[in-house]
């Protein structure tokens, strides 16, 4: 019945996407600056059919309709209802009508809210838009149909992957999908533009907003997945240079290129073409993120169960937007002239473009290399940390430091005293790096370069601040740039100073470590709705600060379907996070302990939040102004 | 004769094309010395250019009834069903870790027959197989 439902609603996506391209074409042609009534309308019912056809699908995991193999297979009766709801966007199919939601959406809401732009780029870029529609949809009905019956009707579900079975893996999906999806529409916008010739800073004003909210949301997506990843792999790190975090990546560093980018487009009308190609790179590397995460042909800790079919239709997709974009761009494009004082923002902004870019490419490299090796010669590679962490680091300094020294320019020509304060401010960060010396005692060269940068950028922000009191329109970047340099901060202190020893024990027996005694004091064990839990007691003595501390690791026994997990007990303090997991394999005595003592963890996810605030808050100043 | 504007935007591309190519230079030897090379149990055993104490990864499956634990570490035989490795790990397991199923272990060989392991990587799924061991597994049926 839902099935049916559903699939009858996927159809009318695709039939009102196909009536708005046709309608579009020939609006396009009357000379007006009219959009006709039915667009809007055709647009407004395929919103409506694309929302009711994921509640259709969320009815489905609800009522546990196992007659679609979609629910069947991701979901059972005696789930809580969150993860019942959750489990519609943890899967391949489900996530791909999410997928298409959004692209829906954000195909509406650009049309009713840029009314006062030109009539041909707004139709261009539905049009655009609708045929990424079509491309998804076609996907979708293809070989990923969350709407599939299946016959006979099975009386019981196989159950949702415990592992995503938690409140931040039910929001971090939606969040990344809005920020990754989200770029589609300047992608769109971007190729409407040189169709319809309409550029400069009409076009920067266009975008602007939509840039900013998915930088936001791809910010926080990202922030969350990684908070996710420290509670919940037992690892207890929370960034893992995998490749599927890279693929998050990616994207991430183009939008933040194209971010700031625009802002030149917009106040001095020139670096036009620049933004044209970060607009597409942005959403090109979203798709291609997509398309790494789910063809299977990466190793990684996400990995979807994954089918070789789906894999193929999206390259062949990829392959099709990206040669349109580049024939369209190179076919139409208008050579800009560029004249550009080397001492104004304008450079500031494009040097920072240069190192987003620096950043992307060595990702993209470290990403995509165990790939081609492995086509081209047959040997398996895979690429670690340690890779990302040689080339990163270095550039990191210069850049946080002309991220410091950024926005103290003014456009088109600025004078050199800000180059007196950098100074002032450069003795100050030198001072305070001093002080972290003789507190926390010897540490590398590195790290104190970063520590270094990382607080002059704090001390111009921090400075800024009391500048910029009457200058709203500044908030929204210190507050971003802040976080920065204090998510830099903390990581350099955080990877110095972290402690982490692992042994095992059995009930009852003590291990001194680090400063630390540790005691394993019994276990006991607990029934919950879908699983059965093996507690841990651990007293955590300080032998330094003579304070005690009681962690209560997990390991879970799932029953549908019947997996083990071993859940890390966290306790979370301003200055540092204890982390404990402990795990036993093949029923030993043994109990296998991995102890942590992380220092500023909640810092690292403050400060990422932080710089996602930023683009609220200038959204929240932008809305104001209208 | 070249005007000055000319002259200087030669300048400047040669400047920004000497500037990329150090930046690839740069990335591709960082990458060389960090890649991580996978093998498999027999493979270990055939290749004569091996070098010991180098970072890899090895995978296959956890053989069954092959897992021990002590008070220092826990130790299991590594298998592509021709040819077996013991693998010596301290910390904690990751999830879905357990006899019979694939794994993957990140550390150094001591000699052909004996890994340190300093990770273990975790999977997300429990149908879900790391492409290098299921074409092992593949293979082997053959």
């Amino acid at each position: 019945m839902l099935s049916n439902i559903g699939s009858i609603l996927i159809f009318c996506i695709l039939s009102s996407s196909l009536l708005i391209i046709c309608n579009s074409c020939i609006d396009i042609k009357i000379k007006n600056q009219l959009i006709k009534k039915n667009i809007y309308n055709l647009s407004l019912f395929q919103t409506t059919a694309t929302a009711l056809s994921f509640f259709t699908l969320v009815a489905g995991f609800i009522f546990s309709d196992f007659s679609m193999i979609n629910v069947y297979e991701n979901s059972h009766t005696e789930k809580p209802l969150f993860y019942k709801i959750a489990g519609t966007w943890g899967n391949h199919e489900g996530s791909l009508l999410l997928w298409i939601n959004i692209l829906v959406l954000f195909s509406y809401l650009f049309l009713i809210f840029n009314y006062k732009h030109n009539k041909k780029f707004r139709l261009y870029t539905l049009i655009f838009q609708n045929f990424l529609i079509i491309g998804f949809v076609i996907f979708l009905l293809l070989n990923s149909n969350p709407f599939s019956s299946i016959y006979p009707i099975p009386s019981e579900g196989l159950g949702l992957n415990p592992i995503l079975q938690d409140p931040a893996l039910a929001i971090h999906p939606p969040l990344l999908y809005v920020g990754f999806v989200g770029c589609s529409i300047y992608f769109s916008a971007a190729i409407a533009s040189i169709l319809s010739e309409y550029n400069g800073k009409q076009f920067a004003l266009s975008i602007k907003s939509w840039v900013q909210i998915s930088w936001v949301f791809q910010t926080l997506g990202i922030t969350v997945g990684s908070i996710w990843a420290y509670y919940e792999l037992g690892w207890g790190g929370f960034w893992f240079w995998d490749p599927v975090e890279n693929a998050s990546l990616l994207p991430w560093f183009a939008i933040s290129a194209l971010m700031h980018s625009v802002m030149v487009l917009e106040k001095r009308n020139t670096l036009y073409e620049w933004v044209i190609i970060l607009c597409l790179l942005t959403f090109i590397l979203s798709v291609t993120g997509t398309f790494l995460v789910r063809s299977g042909i990466l190793n990684s800790v996400h990995t979807f169960a994954s089918d070789p079919s789906r894999g193929l239709y999206i390259l062949i997709f990829l392959s099709l937007m990206i040669l349109t974009s580049l024939i369209i761009f190179f076919k139409k494009r208008k050579r800009d002239t560029y004249n550009f004082n080397s001492n104004s923002k304008e450079t500031f902004i494009l040097a920072n473009n240069w190192f987003m870019i620096f950043f992307l490419v060595t990702v993209l490299i470290g990403t995509l290399y165990p790939i081609f090796l492995d086509v081209l010669t047959n040997t398996k590679i895979s690429v670690g940390p340690p890779f990302y962490n040689i080339v990163i680091i270095p550039f990191v300094i210069p850049f946080l430091l002309l991220m410091a020294i950024g926005p103290q320019t003014s456009w088109i020509n600025s004078k050199k005293n800000y180059l007196f304060k950098a100074i002032y401010i450069l003795v100050g960060a030198l001072v305070i790096n001093l002080f972290l010396f003789f507190f926390f005692g010897n540490y590398g060269l590195y790290s104190n370069l970063i520590l270094i940068v990382a607080t002059f950028l704090i001390l111009h922000s921090i400075i800024d601040v009391k500048k910029s009191l009457k200058k709203k329109f500044e908030y929204p970047r210190i507050i971003s740039h802040l976080g920065f340099g204090f998510l830099i901060f903390f990581i350099g202190v955080n990877y110095q100073h972290s402690v982490e020893t692992d042994f095992n024990l059995r009930v009852g027996e003590t291990k001194t470590t680090n400063n630390y005694e540790i005691f394993f004091e019994n276990i006991k064990i607990k029934k919950n709705k879908n699983y059965k839990s093996i507690i841990g007691d651990f007293k955590i003595i300080d032998l330094k600060k003579k304070n005690v501390q009681y962690l209560n690791p997990e390991i879970r026994i799932y029953d549908k379907p019947e997996t083990l997990t071993y859940e890390a007990a966290i306790k979370s303090r301003v200055n540092s996070d204890l982390y404990l997991t402990m795990s036993n394999v093949s029923r030993s005595d043994f109990y296998n302990i991995k102890f942590q003592n992380k220092p500023f963890m909640i810092w690292i996810w403050i400060s990422a939040l932080m710089i996602a605030l930023g683009g609220i808050v200038q959204l929240m100043l932008k809305k104001n102004e209208n | 004769m070249l005007t000055k504007k000319v002259k200087s935007r030669i300048l400047f591309l040669f400047f920004i094309f000497s500037i990329s190519a150090a930046v690839v230079v740069f990335i591709l030897k960082s990458l060389n010395q960090n890649i991580l090379y996978f093998s498999t149990p027999t493979e270990i055993n055939q290749r004569e250019d091996i070098i010991l104490g180098d970072a890899m990864r090895v995978g296959g499956m956890v053989k069954k009834n092959s897992i021990t634990v002590n008070k220092k570490n826990i130790q299991f035989i590594v298998t592509d069903f021709k040819n077996e490795i013991l693998i010596s790990y301290t910390g904690t397991v990751p999830n879905l870790f357990a006899e019979e199923k694939g794994v993957v272990a990140e550390g150094k060989l001591k000699d052909k027959k004996f890994f340190i392991a300093d990770r273990i990587l975790a999977k997300h799924d429990e149908e879900y197989m790391p492409p290098e061991i299921k074409q092992i597994i593949e293979n082997n049926a053959k």
